[in-house]
């Protein structure tokens, strides 16, 4: 059976209605209503433990909503999976890579799991590990990696197939300052390439720096969305800390 | 079903036992050291030196000079594998058998050629044989004297009693073991070697465990699970590389046996039917691993979890399991190991041809088995352990 877009929502790249997530008593994404444009760099934020992860993997088909509904690409999260995945690359929160393959290795690996053709995964592996500075230890292992080149090659296989849709989940913790600008860079690239790119981090510069949009999620619950420049107009503000501040009483990052 | 999905995941799995050195050891070093430990303690290297058995001989045989009892014995003695002793009395023979200076007794009946003239009287005609049993004891503590002594005593009474007849034809006499060998020079090792390409391949549970366990701890299931990889091809993938390392112990250690001696009977066929059938094995071991990985909470635990299942098939379905009690040796024919050695020991040891219904009958219940465990382990593992 052939999968069909929604023609009412093919403008957006993700339509979330009243997405709901429990792990028995405790509810990760609470009533959680959002519509993300194609071409967007949206940025979801929150400390940690606030739901941007359940949210992510709720699109990635990972885990089965409680209750509500959400498209990606057209697509139904629970009917159309499949299609789903065809169309995303995820970067998760911790690295996740093949230690015993080397750089190179891994990137084609999941290049191959999306099915490209030899030719382009070839050039776009090549771009890639060039971009992010990891050609001259691309056939390396990456049980010898430092931390900071394991989760640039935890980049690279999430976007190596060049997918409409990425979800980053906090894809700069952790990294030396050198390493967070070259991937802020490159994020930036994939909006100017008309990517939809679902950012989630809890680096409020790195939302103000990078994202068209924010949604500022906490306990589960959507509390604030704009741009960054409407929001801090909004409260006031000097930056989105601040507005974090203002909207919870809490620092965003004091539960770190 | 993709296979550049499927391929791509079994260069990742090949890579991971070529590269990571715990791995390589349990599935290459281990058995090829073990084949070779083996070969050279047992007696295979230098040239296939045979082993002599001492067989105690009774014969109660009271029929006249001209005995059939006495034509059995001299083909016997012709054996040079084989060394008779005449004892008066089956007490005697057992004092000595129990004491270690035989390792079997072959009590021969009073009636045994009154049954041997009764079958050729009447060759087609069963309801007027004479039916008697040759009884044999064994030296329970000689895994060889079990193994060997009994196909080569079924084959010289054949040929003794019976000619060239086909083995399948009914019998007045019977022994109890299957008449399939062709009773030549052998080596403590030739049977043992049979025993010794499940007893590598029943490791690969704990290498399954221990690979599902990691990538689950790292993280790496859930990513592939965001690609549009299916659990069909992501479980060939698994099918598809273990069944690879399967062949490739099985071809290492059977290349180390050669180079240590052993020379099995079989032919082409023969060597293609034990690669088959350790092949069919290696999904058992996949599907125990599975389940393995489903109930361990890391890769610590899966490595001592996966010895419930490796214990009792290494014990009583290998050649360990012939030096074994009867009551452990009847456990074993709950484990397909048993069937994976009984099979390669009928081909490798007796010479039977690939389509003997023995052989068949152990193909069949080491696929029923492979099935059944890894249906089971997929099955588990999707539910349970996957998170």
């Amino acid at each position: 059976m052939t999968s069909k877009r929604n023609p009412k929502e093919t403008a957006k790249a993700i339509v979330i209605s009243s997405l709901t997530k429990k792990f028995e008593d405790i509810t990760a994404v609470d009533e959680l209503d959002l519509k993300i444009d194609r071409g967007e760099l949206f940025g979801l934020l929150g400390p940690n433990g606030a739901g941007k992860t359940t949210t992510i993997n709720l699109l990635c088909g990972l885990l089965e909503p409680t209750s509500g509904s959400a498209s990606v690409g057209g697509y139904d999260i629970q009917k159309e999976a499949h299609k789903v995945k065809e169309l995303i690359g995820v970067c998760p929160q911790a690295t996740a890579v093949f230690p015993y393959l080397t750089g190179r290795q891994n990137v084609e690996l999941f290049a191959n799991l999306h099915t490209m053709p030899r030719e382009k995964l070839r050039k776009n592996t090549d771009d890639l590990l060039e971009r992010l500075d990891l050609t001259a230890d691309a056939n390396r292992r990456v049980k010898s990696y430092s931390g900071g080149m394991r989760r640039r090659i935890n980049l690279i296989m999430a976007l190596v197939h060049d997918p409409e849709i990425a979800f980053l989940d906090e894809p700069t913790v952790a990294m030396d300052p050198q390493s967070r600008l070259a991937v802020w860079d490159f994020i930036k690239e994939l909006k100017k390439a008309n990517k939809t790119v679902i950012l989630t981090t809890h680096y409020m510069e790195e939302a103000e720096e990078l994202c068209d949009r924010v949604g500022i999620i906490d306990h589960g619950k959507l509390i604030a969305l704009g741009s960054p420049k409407q929001l801090k107009r909004q409260f006031s503000a000097k930056n989105l800390e601040e507005v974090f501040i203002q909207l919870t009483g809490r620092r965003i990052r004091e539960e770190l | 079903m993709n296979s550049q999905r499927v391929f791509a995941l079994v260069k990742k799995d090949l890579r991971k036992m070529i590269s990571e050195p715990a791995t390589l050891f349990m599935i290459i070093l281990f058995p090829v050291v073990l084949t070779l430990a083996f070969g050279v303690s047992f007696g295979a290297i230098g040239g296939n030196q045979p082993t002599t058995y001492q067989i105690g001989v009774v014969n109660l045989d009271s029929a006249g000079s001209d005995r059939w009892s006495q034509h059995f014995i001299g083909n016997l003695t012709n054996m040079e594998i084989l060394n008779l002793h005449s004892y008066p009395d089956n007490e005697t023979a057992q004092s000595d058998l129990i004491q270690g200076a035989i390792q079997a007794v072959m009590l021969i009946p009073e009636d045994f050629s009154e049954s041997c003239d009764s079958f050729w009287m009447a060759p087609t005609n069963p309801n007027l044989w004479i039916n008697t049993t040759v009884q044999l004891s064994l030296d329970s503590a000689s895994i060889f004297a079990t193994q060997v002594i009994p196909p080569i005593i079924q084959q010289i009474l054949g040929a003794t009693v019976f000619g060239e007849k086909p083995a399948s034809i009914p019998r007045p006499i019977q022994i109890g073991s299957p008449s399939l060998v062709e009773a030549s020079k052998t080596t403590m090792f030739d049977g043992m070697a049979p025993g010794i390409f499940p007893f590598a391949a029943i490791f690969l549970i704990m290498i399954v465990a221990q690979s599902f366990s990691e990538d689950r701890q790292n993280g790496l299931l859930r990513r592939i699970n965001t690609t549009p990889t299916t659990p069909t091809e992501f479980m060939t993938s698994q099918v598809i590389s273990n069944m690879i390392v399967a062949i490739v112990q099985l071809a290492l250690v059977f290349a180390m046996a050669h180079l240590v001696g052993y020379r099995p009977k079989g032919d082409e066929a023969s060597l293609a039917l034990a690669f088959l059938i350790v092949s069919v094995f290696s999904l058992c071991n996949v599907g125990f691993g599975l389940i393995t990985a489903t109930l361990a909470k890391s890769p610590e635990s899966a490595t001592g979890i996966s010895f419930i299942f490796i214990m009792p098939q290494m014990f009583l379905g290998t050649f360990v399991g012939f030096a074994l009690s009867p009551s452990a040796q009847a456990a074993g024919r709950f484990m397909p190991s048993y069937y994976v050695t009984d099979a390669l020991t009928s081909l490798f040891l007796r010479g039977a041809p690939i389509s003997s219904p023995m052989i068949v009958l152990d193909l069949a219940v080491v696929s029923v088995c492979s099935v059944v465990a890894l249906l089971a382990g997929i099955l588990l593992f999707g539910k349970y352990g996957k998170a």
